[in-house]
């Protein structure tokens, strides 16, 4: 009601991976005026989604229709396409994420989320390597040196230095900051840089060579000075910095897209983690990928769960198959594979590789967004969604793949995801049974 | 550095705040700016000629952008430029994943000229 002011306590912001669940939103009339506890990030999250309720709730062609038009067409493109893929995900709830899964099922097509795009190569690294892992609340109370590796939170996790990793006070780390020694990898000397005791700059491109020369040293295997010369890093640092790993009771790397998505790629991610893995000869040691949309390793976890692999699914045979590089989004696209796509909470318009988005322009596309995203413009069939979080109750996971849920603030006209991907199921469904019956 | 005398760069897109807080609106003014903004190390960009807001073509294989530069400070080695992940950053990226489903997203070689007439032609 107009002039009612509310306070939605504990809140849930869904910008980052971080998930914080402690936000309390202030509500009057139909507008969050404060979101206290919130970072920059979050802020923006909460005070500038879009409010223009004037958008069409589905569109078709560019014209407006019913949710219900919007679902027979789309239920019409995606039972008659040859080689369809679903894809995004990472901001919507667990819920209609696992609706999605079963949409790709049915129509024997390929699944996929922005994770490919995004940490993707770790999780083909987890599959090498396998996962020395935990909470981030076991680093809040356990890590005593927090070693950065290409990421920059200070600006993509404004958080998680004070929530988690740099300054809090823990069980076993009493007097906060100054128990902890962080050091930041990175090639630039990004803000990030300013939080921590140690700054090592790395060369361009050269990350797993400086990653597998500190797995050598921790092994006690000797290594050539001409280390420098190839990523920039002095070995009388590196053998210091090793020195303080195996001193440190409880460490931790927390790894960013500067390792996957630089060249070697999944190597990086596995460089890191089997380092991470070494380490546990001498102490307890992880590494955790630093996750960026609020959802994506809600993602991860459903699709893992209900297909037995993370992201670059297959279902074109009847059962699932996993291969990056074949399955994953940009390469149907990029290949001029994929014959429909039904797009999820993602703007790969904005930010795929020309030839993809080229291909992308080509088919009929089904997207569903709170917003007229570059994507949602160019779809046969865009739907106008409600804001999970914000409108939408659910389930997301956080970074550290706890599941946290949410307390949305604010009604909204429009539909959630969840509900106009069942509607798409179920149309779905009575389709394939008519033409079976036919 | 090699790299640095025949001008091909290493280009690192990345997050943000100022991209971060205008990413919800895509077509708003601070997005498109913020995305086409080129920072750069003072010694390259002195050893060019370039100041604060000076227009530069980045190429390769994949396509073409121009963009104002502004100095990284100590940011920044010679030879590698940032830019806030957007529209303009994509234009450069391939589509080959090489078998990994993502993209060579950075550390990407640009070949960078000086740009005159006007900023961000599309």
């Amino acid at each position: 009601m107009e002039g009612e002011v509310r306070v939605i306590e504990h809140a849930t912001c869904t910008f980052c991976g971080c998930v914080c669940d402690d936000i309390d939103l202030t509500v009057e009339g139909n507008r969050i005026t404060k979101a206290k506890n919130a970072c920059v990030l979050g802020k923006a999250w909460f005070f500038e989604y879009p409010t223009a309720e004037s958008r069409p709730e589905a569109m078709i062609g560019g014209s407006p229709s019913t949710v219900g038009e919007g679902i027979e067409e789309a239920a019409r493109i995606l039972t008659s396409a040859r080689y369809p893929v679903v894809y995004g995900l990472s901001d919507t709830t667990v819920e209609a994420q696992r609706v999605a899964v079963e949409i790709a099922d049915l129509i024997g097509g390929c699944l996929d989320t922005t994770t490919s795009v995004c940490h993707g190569p770790s999780g083909i690294a987890f599959q090498g390597v396998g996962e020395a892992t935990c909470s981030l609340g076991e680093i809040k109370n356990r890590a005593d040196m927090v070693i950065f590796w290409g990421g920059n939170p200070a600006e993509s996790h404004p958080r998680h230095f004070t929530k988690y990793s740099v300054m809090p006070k823990g069980m076993f780390v009493p007097n906060g900051r100054k128990d902890r020694y962080v050091v930041l990898v990175d090639v630039r000397k990004t803000p990030s840089a300013r939080a921590a005791d140690l700054f090592i700059q790395v060369k361009p491109r050269k990350d797993f060579e400086l990653l597998w020369a500190l797995r050598a040293l921790v092994k006690g295997i000797e290594v050539d000075h001409g280390i420098e010369a190839e990523t920039g890093v002095s070995l009388a640092t590196l053998r210091a910095l090793v020195e303080r790993m195996k001193r440190a009771k409880f460490g931790v790397f927390l790894f960013g897209m500067g390792l996957s998505m630089t060249r070697g790629k999944h190597y990086n991610a596995a460089a890191i983690l089997a380092l991470a893995r070494d380490l546990n000869q001498y102490t307890r040691f992880v590494a955790k990928p630093m996750r960026g949309h609020g959802n994506v390793t809600g993602a991860d976890n459903v699709v893992a769960w209900a297909t037995g692999y993370p992201f670059g699914v297959s279902f074109g045979r009847g059962y699932p198959r996993f291969n990056p590089g074949e399955f994953t989004t940009v390469d149907l696209l990029a290949r001029g594979e994929a014959d429909a796509a039904l797009i999820i909470s993602a703007d790969p318009v904005a930010n795929f590789p020309q030839s993809a988005i080229e291909h992308l322009k080509r088919i009929p596309t089904i997207v569903l967004d709170p917003q007229a995203s570059e994507t949602a413009k160019i779809a046969r069939v865009a739907f106008t969604t409600a804001i999970y979080g914000i409108n939408v109750a659910g389930t997301v996971y956080r970074m550290d793949d706890v599941p946290i849920r949410l307390r949305p603030a604010l009604s909204s006209r429009y539909p959630s995801d969840e509900e106009v991907l069942k509607g798409i199921a179920r149309r779905v469904r009575e389709l394939r049974r008519e033409a079976l019956s036919a | 550095m090699k790299a640095v005398s025949s001008q091909v760069f290493i280009l690192i897109p990345g997050r943000t705040t100022e991209q971060g807080t205008s990413v919800g609106d895509k077509a708003s003014p601070e997005y498109r700016s913020v995305t086409r903004l080129l920072r750069m190390n003072p010694e390259d960009m002195a050893r060019l000629g370039l100041t604060d807001g000076a227009q530069v073509r980045l190429r390769n294989a994949q396509g073409e952008i121009v963009v104002s530069c502004v100095s990284a400070k100590d940011e920044l080695p010679p030879g590698v430029l940032f830019i806030a992940y957007g529209p303009e950053s994509s234009k450069l990226m391939g589509g080959e994943t090489h078998g990994t489903g993502m993209p060579d997203s950075k550390g990407i070689e640009v070949e960078l000229t000086v740009a005159g007439g006007s900023p961000g032609r599309e």
